[in-house]
C-alpha cells in the first residue's frame, strides 16, 4: 500500500490512532482524489476547505476513545446535515440547508468522523442506477467498453468507495439501494434490520422500508460502522429498543456449524451462470468452513417485486407531498396557490419520482386500496411467514445480490419494469424488515464485480457479518479496476 | 384494470403535478405496464392473512408532555422561497 | 313533570319536516405541548413562534406521539360513557393544502382510540340521548390569513399539530336548540375532565354540522350536506336554521340535494359552497408508516377511571338527593363546574334551597349585569352563606337581604357587619310587634270591622301598614302571626 486513501477504514484509524498518520493527511489524501475524480460524478456537494480544517481541529484535540477518529467519511445527500446542502439529488431540494443533523450522521461526527460532502444518488432514493439523479449519473469505477453505471440509488457512495474518494459512507437501502450497488462496484454494503438505525434526519422515501447501513471496502469496516450508526433514537418512533453490539471486536471467521439455507426460489430462470458459479463458490467455501448448507423455499419470492411497487410508491406519494414550494427548495410561480403547487412538482421532480407518486396515489385511491395496497401488505405478510418459517431451520441465507453485473448508462431508460428487475433478490429482504449483507465474490466475464447476499435473522447482523467476514477471507476479492477517470 | 387518459389527469391532480398531453401519454404506458406487472398478486391466496403494515414489534414510543422546542421561527423560515421572517406566503387562496 | 312536546319541525308544502342533525366536534386537548412534537400550544403567540421542524415538515423529521394527549383522550371517552379501544392506529389523511405543511393530516380511520358512546341532554321536554360514534385523535392544521395582502395569502404553523379530539356523534340531534345543549354538555363534561378548555373564541371547540332534512314520520335520511368549521353555538344555530330551509326549499321545488360542503357566511347569515373542496376528495387514508399501532391496556384505564373527578351527570344526581334540588335547579347549577362548586359552598354552609335560589336569582342577575364569570363573582360564596344564614335565623327578612345583596355586591363585605351598620337588623322582639300592632288596628277601626264582616283582603293592609311603622325591619311572619290573632 502506499497511499493513505487504500487502507480500509478500519487499517486507517488504527494507524491515526498511533499517530502514524494525522487526520489532517487522512483528510488531504481523500480530498485530493475525491478533486481528481470529478468524472465519476460522485459528489453533489463538496465540503472539502471545512473537512481540512475540521482535520486540524481534531489533530488538536486527538482522541484515540473515538471509533472514527479522523475518518473522512463522505455521505449520501439523503441524509440531513446541518447548514450542509442537502438535495435528495432533487432539483426540488436544491438549495436547501437543513438546521439539524441527522441521528445517524450526527453519530459519525460523534465519534471522531469528519465530512468530506455529499454523495449524489438516484432522485429521492428511486432509481436502481443513479440514473434518475438532477445531478447526473455517477459513473462506476469498473468499466469495460462504456461507462457503466454503479447501481442505486446508492450509486455515489457504491462508485466512491470503490474509487477511494471516501474511507467509508453511509447509503440508504428502502428495496436494495445499499447491496445492489454494493455489489455493482465490488464492496461491502449492509442494510440493517428495519429499526436498527434511526431514520431521523433521512430524507423519507418508504418508511416501513428505508434503513441506513453502512457502505464499506470490506467487511470488518462493515463491522466498526455498524457499531456507530446502530441504536435506539426516541425520536423516531419506529426505533428499535436494542442493544447494540460491539459488532467488530465480536467479529469472528470462525463459523463451523452455522446452518445457512439456500433458497430454490432464487434459481431464477435465465440467471448468468457465472452468477449460479459464484453462488456455487460461496456455498462450497461455507462447506469447507464447517457450515451445514440446507436447501430452503421461500414461495412467495417472486411476488415480493409487485408488492414492493405499490406498497414502496403508496409510501413516497406520501411522504413527498411535503414538497409543495411553500417551506423550502424549489417553487414555480402559478396564479393560484393549487397552480404554484402542480407547476412546483411538475417542474421539481423527475420522471421517475412523478411515476411512482402517480402509482403510489393510485393504489391508494378510493375504490383501488384494496385491490392493490391491501392485498399488498398481505402479500408483504406472506413474505414474512417465510422467512419466518425458513430462520426455524437455518442461521442466514445465501443469495445472489443482483441478477447481473453493473450495465451501461441508459440500457434499461425505456422500461421501468426492466430497472426494477434489478432489485429481486434485494426487494423481499426490505418486506420482512431483516439485515442482509452483500460483498464482493468475484468478477464475471467481463471483468466487473458480482457480489453475494447473506440475511440474517432479526436483529443478528453479527452473524451475518461473521458468515461474509469468513468467506471473504476466502475469496480475496481485490479490486482490479485502473484509475482511467484520473 | 387498467390506466386511461382520464385516470392519469385524476391522479396527477390529487398529486398537484401539473400535466400534458406529452406527459399524459408517456405516463399512461409506463403506469399500464407497473400495474400489469403488479397484477401478478392476483395469483396469490391471501385469505385469512393480515395485512402487515410495520415489521417492527414493540410499544409505541411515548414523549412526555414537555416542551422542549423554543422559538425556531428562524430555523423554519430561512429555507423558505417567500424570504418573508415571519410568515410562509403562498399566492392567494380563496376559499 | 312538564308536558312541553318536541316541536321543533319546519313547515313546507308537502308537511312538516324534521331536520336530522350529527357533528364532528373538533376540541382542543389541553396540554403543554403539541400531539407529535414538543413545542408547545399557548394560544396568541408570535405568528411561527411555537414550530418546531416537526410541525414544518422539515424532510427526515418524525413524529413522537405524547404520552398525555393520549391519556386526554381516554379520559374524554371515558367520560362520554364509551367504549376504550386498547388497540387503536394513525392514519395520513392526504390532501394539499397551505396550512397542511405535511401534505398530510395524521388522523385516525379505521381504529380509533374510542368508540361509541353516549350524551344525555336536560332538554323542556324530557331527557334525550344522543349517541357518540367515536372520538379519535388527530392533528390540527396552521392558520393562512388572507386578508393581509390582495394576491397573497400568509401562513402561521402556531397551531399545525396541536393534537384534536374529534368527536362524532350519530345523526341523533334534531333542533337547533339540541345542537346547543350538545355542545353545552360535551364542553361542560370536558371542562369538568380538564382535557380541553372549550374556549369556542380561542378556536379550541368548533364543529362541522352535517344537516339534512327529511319529512314527519318518515324512515329515510335526507341528502346531508356538511357545513364546515363553524365556531359558536350561535351560529350553529343559525346556519342549521338556514341550511334546513334552503335544502326543503329545493326538495319542495322538486330539485335535489347535492351532498357538499357548504361555508356558513356569518355576516350574511347563510350558507354557500366551498369554492375551494370544487374537487372531489379522495383522502387516500393509510397506516402512517412513521407510527405504530397504540396499544393500551385494561389496567391503563383502569387507572384512569379511578382518577376522574365527579361528572356533570354524577353530580346533577348528588344534588339533587343531598340538596333536595329540583332536576332544572341542579342541570342549570351542575352546567358550569364552577358554578356547582360555589354552590356546594354556599349550600354545606347555610340552606340548600335558599342557596340555589339566590344563586340562581340576585347572583346570576349581577353576573350577567356585569359580564363576569362566577370565578369572578363579587360576592364570595362564604358570604353569600353568611347571608343566607342570617335570613334564616331571623336577623333580616328575605326583603332586607335584598339591599343587603345590594351592598355585598358593591364591597363583598361581611353582610352581618352590613346589616348592623346600615341599622337594617329586622325586630323579631313579639312585644315591639304587638305594640304596634295594636297601635295600627286601632286607628283603623273602621277597616277591622270591614274585614271582619269578609273582606279578608283588607289583611294585607294591615301589614303593610306595620312594616311601615317598623321601616321594614318588621319579622314578616311575626307579624303575620300576632295580626291573624289580633283579628279573630
Amino acid at each position: 500500500m502506499s497511499e493513505i486513501y487504500q487502507l480500509s477504514l478500519f487499517e486507517l484509524v488504527n494507524k491515526i490512532k498511533s499517530k502514524e498518520i494525522s487526520c489532517e493527511e487522512a483528510t488531504k489524501s481523500y480530498v485530493e482524489r475525491s478533486s481528481k475524480s470529478k468524472k465519476l460524478n460522485c459528489y453533489v456537494e463538496e465540503t472539502f476547505d471545512i473537512a481540512l480544517k475540521k482535520a486540524k481541529d481534531l489533530d488538536q484535540s486527538f482522541n484515540p476513545d473515538k471509533k472514527l477518529f479522523g475518518a473522512p467519511i463522505a455521505v449520501k445527500d439523503l441524509f440531513c446535515t446541518n447548514g450542509v446542502q442537502t438535495t435528495a439529488s432533487s432539483k426540488m431540494l436544491k438549495g436547501f440547508k437543513p438546521q439539524y443533523e441527522s441521528t445517524v450522521t450526527e453519530k459519525l461526527w460523534n465519534e471522531g468522523a469528519n465530512l468530506l460532502g455529499k454523495l449524489n444518488c438516484d432522485e429521492y432514493a428511486m432509481g436502481s442506477s443513479n440514473e434518475t439523479s438532477y445531478f447526473g449519473n455517477v459513473i462506476n469505477p469498473y468499466r469495460n467498453d462504456e461507462d457503466l453505471v454503479p447501481g442505486g440509488s446508492s450509486g455515489g457512495c457504491s462508485s466512491s468507495v470503490a474509487a477511494n474518494l471516501t474511507s467509508a459512507t453511509v447509503g440508504t437501502d428502502t428495496g436494495g439501494s445499499i447491496r445492489q450497488p454494493a455489489s455493482f462496484t465490488g464492496i461491502v454494503g449492509l442494510k440493517p434490520t428495519y429499526g436498527r438505525c434511526s431514520r431521523w434526519g433521512i430524507v423519507a422515501f418508504a418508511s416501513s422500508l428505508d434503513q441506513a447501513g453502512p457502505m464499506t471496502k470490506d467487511v470488518k469496516d462493515s463491522a466498526l460502522m455498524m457499531e456507530v450508526i446502530a441504536g435506539h433514537d426516541e425520536k423516531d418512533s419506529t426505533s428499535a429498543k436494542k442493544n447494540v453490539e460491539p459488532f467488530s471486536s465480536k467479529l469472528t471467521k470462525d463459523i463451523k456449524g452455522l446452518k445457512i439455507g439456500i433458497p430454490k426460489e432464487y434459481k431464477v430462470d435465465g440467471m448468468p451462470k457465472e452468477i449460479l458459479d459464484l453462488w456455487d463458490k460461496g456455498i462450497e467455501i461455507s462447506k469447507s468452513l464447517g457450515c451445514e448448507i440446507k436447501e430452503i423455499s421461500l414461495p412467495h419470492t417472486k411476488y415480493a417485486l409487485p408488492a414492493y411497487y405499490i406498497i414502496a410508491p403508496a409510501e413516497a406519494s406520501s411522504n413527498l407531498a411535503r414538497y409543495d414550494g411553500v417551506k423550502y427548495g424549489f417553487r414555480a410561480e402559478g396564479k393560484d396557490l393549487i397552480e404554484m403547487y402542480e407547476n412546483t412538482r411538475a417542474q421539481g421532480f423527475g420522471d421517475e419520482v412523478k411515476r411512482r407518486i402517480l402509482i403510489g396515489t393510485y393504489v391508494l385511491s378510493s375504490g383501488y386500496y384494496d385491490a392493490y395496497y391491501l392485498k399488498a401488505l398481505k402479500v408483504r405478510r406472506l413474505i414474512k411467514n417465510d422467512f419466518d418459517e425458513a430462520f426455524k431451520e437455518v442461521d442466514t441465507i445465501l443469495t445472489p445480490t443482483t441478477p447481473s453485473s453493473a450495465f451501461a448508462i441508459g440500457k434499461n431508460d425505456d422500461d421501468p419494469i426492466s430497472m426494477y428487475l434489478n432489485d429481486v433478490f434485494t426487494v423481499p429482504v426490505n418486506l420482512a424488515g431483516l439485515p442482509a449483507i452483500s460483498f464482493p465474490a468475484g468478477y464475471d466475464q467481463k471483468n466487473l464485480p458480482l457480489g453475494l447476499q447473506l440475511i440474517g435473522k432479526s436483529f443478528d447482523e453479527q452473524t451475518i457479518l461473521n458468515n461474509a467476514y469468513a468467506i471473504e477471507q476466502n475469496i480475496n476479492f481485490k479490486p482490479n479496476y485502473k484509475d482511467w477517470w484520473i | 384494470m387498467s390506466i386511461t387518459k382520464d385516470t392519469v389527469k385524476k391522479i396527477s391532480k390529487l398529486s398537484r403535478i401539473a400535466s400534458n398531453e406529452k406527459f399524459e401519454e408517456n405516463m399512461i404506458k409506463d403506469l399500464n405496464s407497473i400495474l400489469k406487472f403488479v397484477e401478478q398478486l392476483n395469483e396469490v391466496n391471501i385469505d385469512n392473512v393480515e395485512p402487515l403494515a410495520s415489521t417492527v414489534n414493540q410499544e409505541l414510543i411515548k414523549r412526555e408532555d414537555e416542551v422542549k422546542v423554543v422559538n425556531k421561527k428562524k430555523d423554519i423560515l430561512i429555507n423558505s422561497p417567500s424570504e418573508n421572517e415571519d410568515f410562509y406566503v403562498v399566492p392567494k387562496v380563496i376559499e | 313533570m312538564s308536558e312541553k312536546q318536541f316541536d321543533y319541525y319546519l313547515k313546507g308544502e308537502k308537511g312538516d319536516y324534521e331536520v336530522v342533525i350529527g357533528l364532528e366536534v373538533h376540541a382542543q386537548v389541553l396540554s403543554k405541548a403539541k400531539l407529535f412534537s414538543a413545542s408547545a400550544t399557548q394560544f396568541g403567540a408570535e405568528p411561527n413562534s411555537q414550530v418546531s421542524l416537526v410541525d414544518a415538515a422539515m424532510p427526515g423529521m418524525l413524529p413522537v406521539i405524547n404520552k398525555f394527549c393520549i391519556e386526554q383522550a381516554v379520559k374524554t371517552g371515558l367520560g362520554l360513557n364509551a367504549k376504550i379501544n386498547t388497540f387503536s392506529k394513525f392514519d395520513r389523511k392526504n390532501y394539499f393544502y397551505a396550512d397542511l405543511p405535511q401534505g398530510y393530516q395524521i388522523s385516525q380511520f379505521k381504529h380509533p382510540i374510542v368508540g361509541e358512546g353516549k350524551v344525555i341532554l336536560d332538554m323542556p321536554y324530557g331527557t334525550k340521548e344522543v349517541g357518540i360514534e367515536r372520538l379519535h385523535l388527530e392533528q390540527d392544521a396552521g392558520k393562512s390569513m388572507h386578508d393581509q395582502d390582495p394576491n397573497h395569502s400568509f401562513v402561521d404553523l402556531n397551531r399545525s399539530g396541536i393534537a384534536l379530539m374529534e368527536i362524532v356523534s350519530k345523526p341523533d340531534l334534531r333542533s337547533p336548540s339540541e345542537v346547543g345543549e350538545y355542545i353545552k354538555k360535551l364542553r361542560s363534561i370536558m371542562r369538568y375532565l380538564n382535557t380541553c378548555d372549550g374556549n369556542m373564541e380561542q378556536g379550541s371547540l368548533r364543529a362541522d354540522v352535517n344537516v339534512s332534512v327529511r319529512l314527519k314520520n318518515s324512515k329515510n335520511f335526507g341528502t346531508r350536506c356538511e357545513i364546515k368549521n363553524v365556531n359558536s353555538i350561535k351560529f350553529m344555530q343559525q346556519a342549521i336554521e338556514y341550511e334546513a330551509r334552503r335544502q326543503i326549499n329545493l326538495i319542495e321545488d322538486g330539485k335535489e340535494v347535492d351532498q357538499e360542503t357548504r361555508l356558513f357566511d356569518t355576516k350574511k347569515q347563510e350558507t354557500r359552497s366551498m369554492r375551494s373542496k370544487e374537487d372531489a376528495h379522495d383522502y387516500r387514508y393509510f397506516p402512517d408508516p412513521d407510527l405504530l399501532p397504540l396499544e393500551i391496556d385494561e389496567k391503563y384505564i383502569e387507572d384512569l377511571k379511578k382518577t376522574l373527578p365527579e361528572l356533570p351527570d354524577q353530580k346533577k344526581q348528588r344534588l339533587i338527593s343531598d340538596f333536595k334540588l329540583t332536576s332544572y335547579e341542579a342541570s342549570v347549577i351542575i352546567s358550569d363546574q364552577a358554578v356547582s362548586e360555589y354552590y356546594e359552598k354556599v349550600a354545606k354552609n347555610s340552606d340548600y334551597k335558599l342557596a340555589a335560589t339566590w344563586l340562581m336569582g340576585d347572583l346570576f342577575a349581577t353576573l350577567n349585569k356585569e359580564a363576569k364569570d362566577i370565578t369572578e363573582s363579587p360576592v364570595s360564596a362564604e358570604n353569600l352563606a353568611k347571608m343566607i344564614n342570617l335570613i334564616k335565623d331571623g336577623t333580616i327578612s328575605g326583603k332586607i337581604a335584598k339591599t343587603v345583596f345590594e351592598e355585598m355586591v358593591k364591597s363583598d363585605g361581611d353582610p352581618l357587619k352590613i346589616v348592623e351598620d346600615k341599622g337594617l337588623k329586622q325586630t323579631s322582639d313579639p312585644k315591639e310587634i304587638e305594640n304596634i300592632v295594636d297601635k295600627i288596628l286601632a286607628s283603623n277601626q273602621d277597616k277591622v270591622e270591614q274585614y271582619k264582616s269578609g273582606k279578608d283582603k283588607l289583611f294585607g293592609f294591615f301589614v303593610g301598614q306595620v312594616m311601615k311603622e317598623m321601616k321594614g325591619k318588621g319579622n314578616p311572619q311575626m307579624i303575620n302571626d300576632i295580626l291573624k290573632n289580633k283579628l279573630k
